[in-house]
C-alpha cells in the first residue's frame, strides 16, 4: 500500500461521529477520503468554512468557495460561512476536536515543528500554530523518514510549532503517542517489525509489551 | 459613504501607505481595486494581508510590480515572487500566526490595544514580546494592528454601503472594514436599499467610506 494511503487510513480511524476537524495541507488532506459514509464528522476550512464537501463536479465550482489553499470545494448541506475571527475562535477556543497536520520533525516530548526550515524555506506559519495550541487533539501525519533521515527526533532542531505536545503521531511505520510526556509505540504498520521501527528512528521511544498491528 | 470611480478612490492613497487588502489566497480580494493600484504604480506601500497570494492574482499583483516594501502576512509560501522578494531583503515580511493577525486587526478595530493569546508561547514568535499569565496560564501580549487604509471585496453593497458577504470570500473583510482610517468597498454587485435585510448586514453602511461605482 502506498505510505502516505496508510498513514491517511489510520488517521481516518481516530475520527468519531459528531466531531468538528480541520485537515492541513498535503498527506492530511487525504484522510476525508478515509472517512466511513455513516460517520457524521464536520470538517472546517480555516478561510471560513464548517461543512466542507468534495471537490465540486465539472463546471460546478464557484470562485467565490475554496478550501485555505485556494482550490475549488464544494459545501455540504447544513453548511456553515463565517469570517477568520470566527475561525479562528473556533480553533484557539478548543471547539475544534481534532486538527491533522503534516510534520518536518517530532520529538521525544511530543513537540512539533513544522513551519520553517531556517535559510531555506520560510512560507510562514498559516494556522498551524493556532491548530496545535488550540485544537483539543493534535495528530501529526507524516512520513516516518526523509530520505533517510528520521522525522522522530531526541530533540526537534527546527522551530517549534507550538510548546504544547501532541496528542498522536501516525506514520507509514508507526503509532506513537506521548503517555506521562514520552514518545510509545502505540502499533506497526502491516509488514513492518518493532525492530524495524526502532531502527529508523533517532528517539527513543518507549516499548510496550504489547504493540499491535494498525488496523486499516 | 461616497460613491465615487475607481480612478478616484485609489487616487487617495498616497506613496508608502499602510493598507489593509481583505481575501484569502486572492479569494474575497478586491481585485478592481489592486489593478487600479497597479495602474497608478504608487509604491512602498506597507501591507497587510493574510498572504501573497500567487503572481497574478490578489496582493500577488503588488509583488509583481514592486510596489510593496513591507508586509505582515501569515503565509507567502505560494508566492516564489514575494519569497525572493524577501529573501532578497526588498521587503521586509512580518510573519504572524492567523489567529493572531485577525485578533491583532479586530482589536485595531475595536478600539483595544491588543489581545492576549497562547499561540506562539514557547516559539519564535514569542520573542520580544510580553508573556502575561492569567489564572496560571501563559500569554503573548500581541499589539493592535491599524492602517491608514483598507481595501474590502464585498458581494453585495446597497447605495448605504451596507455589505453582505459570500462563502468563504468573506474571511478578513468585515474585520479589515473596522480598522482603517479609510475603508474603500467595491462589491460584485450594488442593489437597491432594502434588498440586504437588517438581519443580513454583516459590515454596516456607516463604516464605508467609498464604494467604487460599476463600469
Amino acid at each position: 500500500m502506498d505510505p502516505q494511503i496508510i498513514i491517511a487510513r489510520r488517521v481516518a480511524k481516530e475520527l468519531k461521529s459528531g466531531n468538528l476537524v480541520n485537515l492541513g495541507i498535503g498527506i492530511p488532506t487525504l484522510v476525508a477520503n478515509y472517512v466511513p459514509s455513516d460517520l457524521k464528522v464536520f470538517f472546517q476550512s480555516e478561510n471560513g468554512l464548517i461543512g466542507t464537501g468534495p471537490i465540486p463536479e465539472q463546471g460546478m465550482s464557484h470562485p467565490l468557495l475554496t478550501d485555505a489553499g485556494g482550490r475549488p470545494i464544494s459545501a455540504l448541506p447544513g453548511a456553515a460561512t463565517f469570517d477568520s475571527a470566527m475561525s479562528f475562535g473556533l480553533i484557539r477556543g478548543g471547539h475544534v476536536d481534532v486538527t491533522v497536520l503534516g510534520g518536518l520533525q517530532v520529538d521525544a516530548q511530543g513537540h512539533l515543528a513544522n513551519w520553517m526550515i531556517p535559510g531555506k524555506m520560510v512560507p510562514g506559519m498559516g494556522g498551524a500554530m493556532d491548530l496545535v495550541s488550540g485544537a483539543k487533539r493534535v495528530i501529526v501525519a507524516m512520513q516516518h523518514a526523509a530520505k533517510g533521515k528520521s522525522k522522530i527526533v531526541p530533540k526537534c532542531t527546527l522551530p517549534l510549532t507550538s510548546a504544547r505536545p501532541v496528542s498522536l503521531v501516525v506514520t507509514d511505520m508507526a503509532v506513537i503517542g506521548f503517555p506521562d510526556g514520552k514518545a510509545t509505540l502505540l502499533e506497526t504498520a502491516p509488514g513492518v517489525s518493532v525492530g524495524e521501527v526502532l531502527a529508523v528512528t533517532e528517539a527513543e521511544l518507549a516499548v510496550p509489551d504489547q504493540v499491535p498491528e494498525m488496523k486499516l | 459613504m461616497k460613491a465615487v470611480s475607481v480612478e478616484e478612490a485609489i487616487g487617495l492613497i498616497p506613496a508608502g501607505a499602510s493598507i489593509m487588502v481583505g481575501g484569502f489566497m486572492g479569494v474575497g480580494t478586491p481585485e478592481r481595486l489592486l489593478d487600479e493600484l497597479v495602474r497608478q504604480n504608487k509604491t512602498g506601500f506597507s501591507l497587510i494581508c493574510n498572504d501573497a497570494a500567487t503572481p497574478g492574482k490578489g496582493v500577488g499583483k503588488l509583488f509583481d510590480a514592486g510596489q510593496v516594501s513591507k508586509l505582515t502576512a501569515t503565509h507567502i509560501g505560494l508566492n516564489p515572487k514575494a519569497q525572493q522578494q524577501m529573501l532578497g531583503s526588498q521587503i521586509a515580511v512580518d510573519l504572524v500566526p492567523q489567529g493572531t493577525f485577525v485578533e491583532r486587526i479586530r482589536a485595531g478595530g475595536c478600539g483595544l490595544g491588543g489581545v492576549l493569546t497562547p499561540t506562539g508561547v514557547g516559539t519564535l514568535v514569542a520573542e520580544g514580546k510580553r508573556q502575561i499569565e492569567v489564572d496560571g496560564k501563559p500569554f503573548l501580549l500581541e499589539t493592535a494592528i491599524r492602517a491608514q487604509f483598507a481595501l474590502v471585496h464585498a458581494f453585495l453593497a446597497d447605495y448605504l454601503g451596507n455589505l453582505t458577504y459570500v462563502l468563504t470570500a468573506r474571511n478578513f473583510n468585515p474585520i479589515m472594514a473596522m480598522a482603517a482610517d479609510t475603508v474603500i468597498v467595491s462589491a460584485e454587485h450594488i442593489v437597491p436599499v432594502g434588498v440586504i435585510a437588517p438581519d443580513h448586514v454583516v459590515t454596516p453602511g456607516p463604516l464605508v467610506d467609498y464604494l467604487i461605482t460599476n463600469g
